[in-house]
């Protein structure tokens, strides 16, 4: 069990900087996920926790102690890798018991030929048997410890990695997009698996993927990282309910949140697409970008309602999504509709509105800007749209 | 559209091949105008010469010496090279060097670096206080000498495909040894390099072997298999009876027997290939 | 020791390792540069010394030049490098086509045969197609030279890959343009495997340009000697005494691959390494 504290790391590789002052505290027992757009850093991140790479500056610490310069095995972290990095030439049991081996044979013992003369051997070696067989039972990999990756499907790589991280009892995992191989299907499945795992190791996991569904489902707390920094930390429903920055907005929520050009008047009022809001806000006057997620589209027309055009229709079964082209807008807007409900024809003109609490608007700069609505006026445009 | 290349490939190839296992078994002699079936005649004589069988002996021994130091060497010169970021090109570069240039004209250039009173090698040699040899003109030394220059040429060939063979293995196995605790860099070697570069290497030493099988240019300029047979191999003893002495069909029968060698090689490397060292 | 000077030691043991082996594969060469540079009363000196007192180097060529007829090999070894690889290129690129692309009884019995043709070294069919060219009346000629290479069992498996991996499409697209099966081959297939063709050539190149044994068997006339063959007869020559322009000769030699080889080393190395599937 571990807590991870990250002080001021900065990466640079050749004059590029990748990471730009990450302070991040994992707490003990916690499952976090980094997540972020490919390039964002989130895998440096990954591996100078590890020890893999060394950070250019700043400070890792485990349960309070400084590892800086301290080896990854010395760290007492366990690591998945996205491509599970199993050792192809040995056996499902040799692959998970690697790190035993490394740890608790001697290096004499280690010693091709000779090693096996070593006295010690025989005894350190059915001790490691049987932690191999326990975790191996645990993974349901029994049947399979004569073979060899080559011989096993993705899921079965995937969990021997992840037996080969869980025998030695680490402080924490790290897994580096570890079902990104995987069909979709599986994913899924391994999802459920690798939570299931995390109640029941209790350890600290950190989670690097940039699938959101991935974070969203199995994390406790959700760090998003953009261009090198953590731009928000939260659980899964405030980083995509209360994005902090419209890139945060943008990433999160699939398929993505709907953005239009809208200013703050010196009036401290809000206007999209040339409609005034029934909102206000505090920040200084200027551009800004009012976004709405799709589910929190309404159809029909009302007063201050956005007319546009039918451009697309998708059926998902589920649900439905419409895509709606505005005016002096590029991307068309996404409204999610219910099935069961008649879908409008494609080129046909239609109204889009939204309640003012599914406004999240954010400023030139794209920091969240917090905007309300003036008491009086709500009920009145509930009934108006209503 | 594939005749050409088929009538070609039997007439040169294959055709020749079939040839030279029944001229072994005729007395053939080039310009004589009849032959006759002799059966196994020309390999009694051979098992019976004794220059066949110090011919042998001579071209296992250089292959015995040849191929573990030129594979060892090329392998470490590659890890060398490839554990560092600086000056790669270079080193790979010189290495190949001898690669390229011609043998024929780098053995004229050994035979004066091992001359007996002008040489480079006997002249540092005495530098440091010790006697030389008359390494080529001595039959203790030729064939010895003979093996470094084959080792001098073969290394850089077999650096540049361990060069490739390391490449290709994945960084992720080595940041998995090290999270595992594979400390030490012969840890790491033991773990995920030896393994990984089992087909390579392989495929090296049946390589480096069949090339040491073939040894005849750096023999027939510098020792003519001399002195006293001291340095005699099978291709040279195979040229001598066959285009010196028009023996053909003795030739014939000497060429078998290097063809059983390399088949030989070929199998292993097969029955090694099919045996695991490969994997997905 | 900190992990900095870990490495710092490390880097150094590096460069030394390396060093050291690299004078043992440079010393030949910096030894026959040292050489051609020296006139004759330097060479025979018991004294060791890389840098000539006298600089020789354009004497000793100019000897060498005069002495053996330096061009005429290079120019053999141009026509007999330069023909083998054409015709190579002219026989295996059809058989390559039509064994990747093209449909026909019997094909994998063929392909089959080139996988075992690789395997057949050189020297094993030598005293047949020496009798076979005896016969012909063709020894001692640039044909002698040639002809026993112009199939190339490794060129024809090499192309054959590669073509394995051009899409049908591209094939299908000539053939609805009404481009023969022969226009394909020239016209479409071969502007795709320049990168295949170039490393072939270089192998091709490499491989036919330092052989001795099969020149040394055919060749009795002095002006059709190959540039090994022509320094070997040069050395026998002079027999031991006259180094300066022995050297320099073997510079004139091994010079055209060499640098060749500096200024495309990637492109050498990948051709010569092709010689690994071989």
């Amino acid at each position: 069990m571990a807590k991870i504290e990250l002080n001021g790391i900065r990466k640079t590789f050749d004059q590029t900087a990748i990471l730009k002052g990450i302070d991040l505290a994992i707490e003990d027992g916690e499952f976090i996920a980094l997540i972020g757009p490919s390039g964002c850093g989130k895998s440096t991140l990954l591996r100078i926790i590890a020890g893999l790479e060394p950070q250019s500056s700043g400070e890792v610490r485990i349960d309070g102690v400084q590892v800086d310069g301290i080896r990854p095995s010395a760290r007492n972290l366990a690591m998945v890798f996205q491509s599970y990095a199993l050792y192809p030439h040995l056996s499902v049991f040799d692959n998970i018991a690697v790190p035993l081996r490394m740890r608790r044979h001697s290096a004499l013992a280690r010693m091709p030929l000779i090693g096996r003369l070593h006295p010690e051997r025989g005894r350190t070696e059915r001790g490691i048997r049987e932690d191999v067989e326990r975790v191996a039972a645990q993974l349901e990999l029994a049947a399979l410890l004569k073979r060899k990756p080559g011989q096993l499907s993705g899921g079965q790589r995937q969990r021997v990695a992840v037996g080969r991280a869980i025998v030695r009892q680490p402080l924490g995992f790290l897994f580096d997009e570890p079902l990104s191989n995987l069909d979709a299907k599986l994913r899924v499945h391994m999802r459920a698996e690798l939570a299931q795992l995390h109640r029941q190791l209790k350890a600290t996991f950190v989670y690097v993927t940039h699938d959101q569904a991935e974070a969203m489902t199995m994390s406790s707390r959700i760090a998003v990282m953009i261009e090198g920094n953590v731009v928000q930390i939260g659980t899964p429903a405030e980083v995509y309910e209360n994005p902090r920055d419209i890139r945060v907005a943008e990433f999160v929520g699939s398929p993505k949140i709907n953005a239009m050009p809208g200013v703050i008047r010196e009036d401290r009022g809000l206007e999209v697409l040339g409609r005034q809001l029934r909102l206000g806000t505090a920040a200084a006057a200027g551009r800004c970008t009012v976004c709405v997620r799709p589910e929190r589209m309404e159809i029909g027309p009302g007063p201050g309602t956005i007319a546009g055009i039918v451009t697309h229709l998708e059926h998902l079964g589920a649900e439905a999504f419409i895509h709606v082209k505005v005016d002096r807008i590029d991307l068309p807007l996404l409204a999610r509709v219910s099935p069961d409900q008649q879908l409008p024809e494609i080129g046909s003109a239609i109204h889009l509105g939204f309640s003012d609490n599914a406004v999240r608007a954010f400023d030139a700069a794209g920091k969240r800007i917090d905007v309300a609505v003036p008491a009086r006026s709500e009920r009145v445009r509930e009934k108006a749209l209503g | 559209m594939v005749a050409p290349a088929f009538i070609l490939m039997f007439l040169l190839l294959l055709g020749p091949l079939l040839g030279v296992i029944a001229l072994s078994f005729t007395d053939y002699q080039l310009g004589s105008p009849s032959f006759s079936w002799i059966g196994l005649s020309n390999y009694q004589d051979m098992f019976g010469d004794r220059v066949f069988w110090l011919s042998l002996r001579n071209t296992l021994t250089y292959v015995a010496i040849v191929v573990p130091a030129a594979v060892a060497l090329g392998l470490a010169v590659a890890l060398l090279i490839e554990s560092g970021g600086s000056l790669r090109t270079w080193y790979r570069t010189i290495y190949f060097l001898p690669v390229m240039a011609t043998l024929i004209a780098m053995s004229i250039v050994w035979e004066f670096m091992l001359h007996p009173q002008f040489g480079l090698i006997n002249g540092l040699l005495h530098g440091i206080g010790l006697e030389g040899f008359s390494w080529l003109q001595d039959r203790r030394t030729a064939l010895y000498a003979l093996c470094v220059i084959g080792i001098w040429q073969a290394l850089g060939f077999n650096m540049v495909l361990f060069l490739a063979g390391l490449v290709s293995i994945p960084r992720q196995l080595y940041d998995a040894a090290e999270i595992d605790g594979a400390h030490s860099a012969w840890a790491r070697f033991r773990l995920v390099t030896w393994p990984m570069l089992g087909p390579t290497t392989v495929f090296v030493v049946v390589i480096t072997g069949i090339r040491s099988f073939q040894v005849f240019d750096t023999v027939h300029v510098l020792t003519k298999g001399g002195p006293s047979k001291s340095s005699e191999v099978l291709i040279h003893t195979m040229y001598i009876e066959s285009f010196e002495f028009f023996r053909s069909g003795y030739g014939a029968a000497l060429t078998v027997v290097f063809l059983a060698f390399v088949l030989l090689l070929t199998l292993v490397k097969s029955a090694l290939a099919n045996r695991g060292v490969h994997y997905a | 020791m900190t992990p900095r000077h870990r490495s710092l030691v490390w880097s150094a043991t590096r460069h030394l390792l390396l060093l050291c082996g690299a004078v043992f594969i440079l010393l030949p060469f910096v030894w026959m540069i040292s050489t051609a540079s020296k006139p004759q009363t330097e060479i025979f000196t018991k004294s060791i010394h890389f840098i000539p007192q006298t600089f020789a180097l354009w004497d000793n060529f100019a000897t060498a030049f005069g002495k053996a007829s330096l061009w005429r090999f290079l120019v053999n070894g141009v026509v007999v490098t330069a023909s083998i690889f054409v015709l190579q290129v002219l026989i295996a690129l059809p058989a390559a086509y039509a064994l990747a692309k093209l449909r026909f009884a019997g094909r994998e019995v063929l392909f089959a045969l080139v996988l075992f043709c690789i395997l057949i070294p050189p020297q094993a069919t030598a005293i047949p197609v020496f009798l076979l060219f005896h016969q012909l009346g063709i020894l001692d000629s640039y044909a002698a030279l040639i002809v026993p290479f112009t199939i190339s069992a490794f060129g024809i498996f090499l192309m054959r890959q590669f073509f394995k991996t051009v899409p049908d499409d591209l094939i299908e697209a000539a053939r609805m343009d009404g481009i023969s099966e022969f226009g394909i081959v020239w016209r479409v297939m071969l502007p795709t495997a320049i990168p295949a063709l170039t490393a072939f050539g270089i192998f091709s190149v490499v491989a036919h340009w330092n052989d001795y044994f099969w020149p040394l068997i055919v060749l009795n006339s002095e002006h059709l000697r190959t540039p090994p063959l022509g320094v070997a007869s040069f050395r026998n020559e002079e027999a031991g005494t006259n180094y300066g322009p022995l050297m320099a000769a073997a510079i004139v030699i091994i010079a055209p691959l060499v640098v060749a080889f500096l200024l495309a080393q990637r492109r050498f190395i990948e051709g010569i390494t092709l010689t690994g599937i071989k």
